[in-house]
């Protein structure tokens, strides 16, 4: 069957089952290896990516069910070269040790931040609740979420590009 | 990797177009709404539909609105949704404290009420809260519609009176004066089913209980229903020991089993604990002097 979506920002179409999921059609069929595939059972929350402007884990997503949706990777976060606050406050706060769960916390992270800029921990550690990170123990995560919210001058402009 | 079987997939564009291809495709179609139960699912082979009806574009089935003496949830609202509505919370803030605790974040961003009731998982949340609200599910099919109790609606796990060709559109809740519910719940971490948990709704006229519900889950109550523990309470005026009674009634009715989540007797100690805390902060909360 035909999909057709915009992965960020890029029209997409291709001939797919109807069984793909979501993940496997990002990482697959587009090359977009950066949204990882860890638990398939809808738990680790690896595979995090937004659909239409929500987080969702693109693991328990048909590709089909896609079709027609926005849909943004962690490849989408940086704009012209230029790191996130999110991508570089895992970077300043040592956010991340194997990487694996990090795509996915920094999706996660960027959702709170444009909705809640300035959270407490008890926010932070709410919002990536669906993740497993078996490195950090989430300190440090929480800490890089910190650090975005501090240095999130860039999100702004996005959401009055937006508005 | 796990990838399910192969199917064919198709998009609904109306509730009466969902209900035509379930009729087209028969028995072996399924209706898949967030998914995140199906789909895990059917890549475990636990589930091997033919055809997948995919309603998630039925924006007609997703709001949350009073109308008459009802609050009205369609079947596509997301967990994320009714967590969050005031309206809901302003009558029952039993669906804020519920839904809070059901999965994680993610997957209330996709999850549906329609699709929790309709996969009738024997663990899950919200069967309990509309059991212990009183709730109605309305059923669409060919001809119309049919409203059927949500006593009536689950038939064991897993499985509901919801015939092949009919979907599941809206639960109504009845609004009540000076009533308050609540939901208390074990789980071993965000996102595991509960080991045990409680709904409960108490309404409170003239100084005597005159309407309660007590919903259970996860423990093989008969329809996620503390029956016998609701009717002691009707008729009393709200006190600890009929509190404690209907609590020692909930945990004798239910029918737990030993599994990693813990033996029965544990499990009915919980039934005990959450039904006193569970009425107890509903019958607070409809009449705040009483404490």
């Amino acid at each position: 069957m035909q999909v057709n979506m915009l992965v960020n920002g890029v029209e997409v179409s291709d001939d797919i089952e109807p069984r793909l999921l979501l993940v496997h059609f990002l990482r697959e069929n587009l090359r977009l290896t950066g949204t990882h595939w860890g638990c398939d059972t809808s738990n680790c929350g690896t595979c995090t990516v937004w659909m239409d402007g929500t987080p969702v884990k693109s693991c328990t997503v048909l590709a089909a069910m896609a079709s027609g949706s926005e849909i943004m990777t962690v490849e989408g976060l940086a704009t012209d070269g230029e790191l996130d606050p999110v991508q570089q406050g895992f970077i300043e706060m040592h956010g991340l040790q194997c990487g694996f769960c990090t795509p996915g916390m920094m999706l996660s992270a960027r959702w709170l931040l444009d909705h809640n800029p300035d959270p407490n921990e008890e926010q932070i550690r709410e919002a990536i609740s669906g993740q497993i990170c078996r490195c950090t123990g989430y300190e440090n995560i929480v800490r890089a979420v910190k650090w975005a919210a501090a240095h999130s001058q860039k999100s702004d402009t996005r959401e009055e590009v937006g508005a | 990797m796990q990838v399910p079987a192969p199917f064919d997939y198709r998009r609904a564009t109306s509730v009466g177009d969902a209900i035509a291809l379930l009729q087209d495709y028969g028995p072996d179609s399924r209706v898949i709404a967030g998914g995140h139960s199906l789909l895990p699912m059917m890549r475990l082979r636990l589930a091997r539909p033919e055809v997948l009806i995919d309603i998630n574009h039925l924006t007609e089935l997703d709001y949350i609105r009073v109308d008459g003496s009802f609050l009205k949830i369609g079947a596509m609202v997301r967990h994320v949704t009714l967590q969050t509505s005031h309206l809901a919370a302003e009558y029952y803030p039993i669906f804020a404290e519920a839904e809070a605790q059901i999965a994680d974040p993610l997957v209330r961003n996709r999850g549906t009420v329609g699709g929790s009731l309709c996969q009738a998982d024997p663990a899950e949340d919200l069967s309990a809260v509309f059991s212990a609200l009183k709730a109605n599910v309305v059923i669409a099919h060919r001809s119309g519609t049919r409203k059927v109790p949500i006593s009536e609606f689950h038939t064991g796990p897993y499985t509901t009176i919801l015939e092949a060709d009919e979907i599941l559109t809206e639960v109504e809740v009845p609004l009540r004066s000076n009533t308050g519910s609540a939901y208390e719940k074990v789980e071993r971490r965000v996102g595991d089913w509960a080991i045990a948990a409680v709904g409960a709704m108490v309404r409170i006229e003239e100084g005597l209980v005159s309407e309660a519900g007590i919903g259970l889950t996860a423990v093989r109550a008969d329809h996620f229903r503390a029956k016998e523990a609701e009717d002691s309470l009707v008729g009393r005026p709200p006190s600890t020991e009929a509190i404690a009674e209907a609590a020692s009634l909930a945990a004798t009715h239910c029918d737990p089993f030993a599994d990693q989540r813990g033996p029965e007797d544990y499990k009915r100690h919980l039934v005990e604990e959450l039904t006193k805390r569970a009425l107890s902060r509903a019958m607070n909360r409809s009449l705040p002097e009483v404490h």
